[in-house]
């Protein structure tokens, strides 16, 4: 090919994408967007490596030595820590990086240019898929060699997958944000809502009685219960029923159908909004 | 609509809001041409363009790009597109934004390929975001080509290029029309469109004002631009009625007016020593001010009889 030609005429040409090549662009903008999230130090620094501080200093060393070793106590702190670890890069990785590419006009170039549909949002869920996965293999390593919870393989596999899928929801909520917020703005939505989740889903403490009807609202509440099942392992507020505290009961199936219900509403509000504004 | 157009907006009328952006707008784009779209700030220039690609719809008329609606994907893969106000993962490689563009169409040029095309190999392996002004449009301009598109759409190619830079990006864009693409460009310096358009649209208050090669809108307008050295001041010429504008450059005193041979007579009468005489016709600067200057008094006219009658 000539150095000086741009080769646009001359060259048999079609509109249609094979699907080897549609298949192509899906990979090729799932590479490029997960090796930009990996690259960016502002995100891929704190979301990979607060959960796995945060779970040695608290859940493992703190948590265990005020339980002497208890490996129920165990088997909590690593399923709660778990849930907090895949929260943050679907909340934030959606939430942040949508509203900024909204504003700085990447969004925009996208819907003009003829890139596959759907590409732009499969992406960033594969890219926070991707991290959660990242996220959960140093905390199963982590758990494994100093956290003793007593788990089988297949149960740390099973929580592995759980808590990948279950980041999804977070993505949906961060997704919903970023299609609304500003690039400045949408860091504080988003902590708005990564907060009260974390907090209100019991991962950290029983609730009080008088807080526990808004753990209904979090959906780290649904997806801790989940993963506490998975192990054979009660849940903060059942041990602090034992001590004389309250506990709320809802049926796993419940807990499946309340987490995806809220990626659907959340995915479905915001592609609406991003078809429509961009 | 018409089979040889490659974009057409027919009639095309968007409001937002109270602001009416375009209405009963008529472009449309031919093979292997490239056509200049100018307008003040605000003329409707950026919203006929996002109608073409699709990112709005219109409130009413139709619009078309390769005989499809512009949402249709298959049309946008015959497309290239350079905008102004974007920014780019600043993480990503310059290959990597280019092979990112070059997966979306069919029979895209390999990512190398467009780099050595746009002179932009050498930047190959930077990161984005370190880039110069200049040196991300020319990868923006490679992102626009690496598809092998058969219609441009180019908002401000040459904004932050140096000189060099700029005289080989309209070297490329001459040689893309030469291959058979065709380019719509949006652009504020007059020259560029000067230099390098077939044919030009002069858009005001959502309306064509005036369209037609480089040397037919010249020609709408009747002004000379006259420049020459002399000991008059530029207030006294000022004062002739046939001048336009006047003003003193290095000695030299640039002249426009409506009536070039009275203002040179006139000048040999004033002071017959003047020296460096030069006449030429009016630039597509000149005719593109007068146009909308024109159109600016006539709505201010016409709002001003509509006043009237209204207050009769």
């Amino acid at each position: 090919m000539s150095a000086t030609t741009f080769a646009i005429e001359n060259v048999p040409r079609s509109n249609e994408m094979t699907s080897a090549k549609l298949w192509r662009a899906y990979l090729t903008e799932t590479k490029y967007e997960c090796l930009r999230a990996l690259r960016a130090p502002a995100f891929a620094i704190p979301f990979l490596l607060l959960p796995i501080v945060l779970y040695v200093l608290f859940g493992v060393f703190l948590a265990g030595s005020m339980s002497h070793g208890d490996a129920t106590v165990a088997k909590i702190m690593f399923v709660n820590w778990s849930v907090f670890g895949v929260m943050g890069p679907g909340m934030f990785g959606f939430g942040m990086f949508v509203a900024m590419e909204r504003e700085q006009g990447l969004l925009t170039l996208k819907r003009a240019l003829p890139a596959p549909p759907g590409g732009y949002l499969l992406s960033k869920m594969i890219m926070a898929t991707l991290f959660s996965a990242i996220v959960m293999s140093t905390l199963v390593a982590a758990a494994a060699a100093i956290g003793h919870p007593g788990l089988s393989f297949g149960q740390y596999l099973g929580i592995a997958v759980l808590d990948m899928l279950g980041s999804l929801p977070f993505g949906a909520v961060g997704l919903f944000i970023g299609t609304r917020a500003s690039a400045k703005a949408a860091p504080a939505f988003a902590n708005l809502a990564y907060l009260p989740f974390m907090h209100l889903g019991g991962l950290f403490y029983p609730l009080p009685r008088s807080v526990q009807p808004l753990e209904f609202i979090s959906p780290a509440f649904y997806l801790d219960k989940l993963g506490l099942r998975l192990v054979g392992a009660p849940s903060l507020d059942q041990l602090a029923i034992a001590a004389g505290g309250p506990s709320s009961h809802v049926s796993s199936a419940a807990q499946v159908a309340v987490l995806a219900a809220v990626t659907l509403i959340c995915t479905t509000l915001a592609i609406r909004r991003l078809a429509r504004v961009g | 609509m018409n089979a040889d157009c490659l974009a057409e907006l027919s009639d095309v009328s968007k409001r937002f809001g109270k602001l009416v952006a375009l209405d009963g707008l008529n472009l449309e784009v031919r093979p292997a041409e490239l056509l200049a779209v100018l307008g003040p700030n605000g003329a409707g220039k950026s919203t006929a363009i996002s109608l073409m690609l699709g990112l709005r719809q219109a409130d009413s008329g139709s619009v078309r790009l390769f005989g499809q609606p512009p949402q249709n994907i298959a049309s946008r893969r015959q497309i290239g597109v350079m905008m102004q106000d974007v920014t780019l993962a600043p993480e990503l490689r310059v290959r990597e934004q280019i092979d990112l563009v070059a997966s979306y169409y069919p029979d895209a040029l390999t990512a190398e390929d467009a780099m050595r095309m746009t002179r932009t190999l050498p930047l190959a392996r930077r990161p984005y975001g370190k880039l110069s002004n200049g040196q991300k449009r020319q990868v923006q301009f490679a992102m626009a080509v690496v598809g092998r598109p058969k219609l441009l759409f180019l908002d401000e190619p040459t904004v932050g290029l140096d000189l060099p830079s700029r005289e080989m990006m309209w070297a490329m864009l001459r040689e893309l029309i030469r291959e058979g693409s065709s380019i719509v460009l949006t652009t504020h310096y007059l020259e560029e469109a000067e230099a390098l358009a077939d044919r030009v649209v002069v858009l005001a208050k959502g309306r064509t004002i005036a369209a037609g090669t480089v040397n037919e809108l010249r020609s709408l307008v009747g002004r000379k631009r006259i420049t020459c050295t002399t000991s008059l001041t530029a207030e006294v010429i000022a004062a002739w009625p046939e001048v336009q504008t006047v003003c003193r450059d290095r000695g030299r005193l640039h002249i426009t007016a409506s009536n070039a041979d009275t203002v040179v007579k006139r000048l040999a009468i004033a002071d017959g020593d003047f020296q460096d005489l030069e006449v030429h016709n009016a630039g597509l600067a000149e005719a593109f001010t007068e146009l909308t200057q024109a159109d600016t008094t006539q709505t201010e006219l016409t709002q001003t009889d509509l006043t009237q009658e209204v207050a009769s």
